[in-house]
């Protein structure tokens, strides 16, 4: 994870379009400014930060069975729950599953787990809308390969 | 069992916070209800799920912004029951 670039997804270690399903692997830094302030002597993930990390794993998903023609930006944020801390180097699978693909939104589940444990979960609103540019496409499709979405998913850029 | 209105209405007062008996089938959702677009995803939302279907809101908004249908054919709510209904038969054609 390269919390200050928004980078939160490391590796998709699991997409099922026809489920509907999708889990991501990641790690949290062991250094970060982020830690710096959030706490000083106590340094654990802001919630903001866990609820950006499951609304980008859903995202990959919702893009995915998209076939990443559109882009899918977060709407709303319902009943999230930060269950426990999460400290610098822990590992982390980030699920979830689509509950609806609408016409220009769609609502998926997500939850974060460390050591097997839920340690948060929400359920999330995504605006599914054009690109507004090629320039955020060609990114998108970077960033896809980046946390290996199957290649055979990805359209010719 | 609870006809179109009564279910739309029903799930409009639940998100939206609105009292029940204010809400009739000549309320517009937008200009009167005062639901925004962020709302009104939670209500499309309910309502695919309630009915089974997938309300065409992108086809609607690009018809209402692009001039060829007035915004009361899908948002006053008899219309909008008028086309759930329409969109449960045709699925269930």
């Amino acid at each position: 994870m390269r919390l200050e670039y928004f980078e939160l997804v490391d590796r998709i270690a699991d997409l099922d379009l026809a489920a509907g399903t999708i889990a991501a692997e990641c790690v949290l830094p062991e250094r970060s400014t982020v830690f710096e302030g959030h706490f000083p002597g106590h340094p654990i993930l802001p919630g903001v930060l866990m609820i950006e990390a499951m609304a980008q794993t859903g995202g990959w998903l919702v893009m995915a069975r998209l076939g990443f023609r559109r882009m899918a930006f977060l709407a709303s944020v319902k009943e999230a729950k930060m269950r426990r801390f999460l400290a610098p180097g822990q590992p982390l699978r980030v699920e979830a599953t689509e509950l609806h693909e609408g016409s220009g939104y769609a609502v998926a589940s997500a939850r974060i787990l460390a050591d097997g444990r839920t340690v948060a979960d929400t359920e999330i609103t995504y605006r599914v809308m054009d690109f507004p540019n090629a320039d955020l496409r060609a990114a998108m499709l970077k960033a896809a390969a980046r946390v290996q979405v199957p290649v055979e998913l990805l359209p010719d850029a | 069992m609870a006809s179109t209105f009564d279910t739309v209405a029903g799930i409009i007062s639940d998100i939206c916070g609105i009292d029940r008996d204010t809400i009739t089938p000549d309320s517009h959702a937008i200009d009167d209800l005062g639901i925004d677009s962020l709302d009104f995803l939670d209500v499309a939302f309910a309502i695919d799920k309630a009915f089974a279907i997938k309300l065409p809101l992108e086809q609607w908004t690009q018809d209402v912004n692009g001039g060829k249908v007035p915004s009361e054919r899908y948002f006053v709510l008899k219309g909008l029951c008028a086309n759930i209904d329409e969109l449960v038969a045709a699925k269930a054609a």
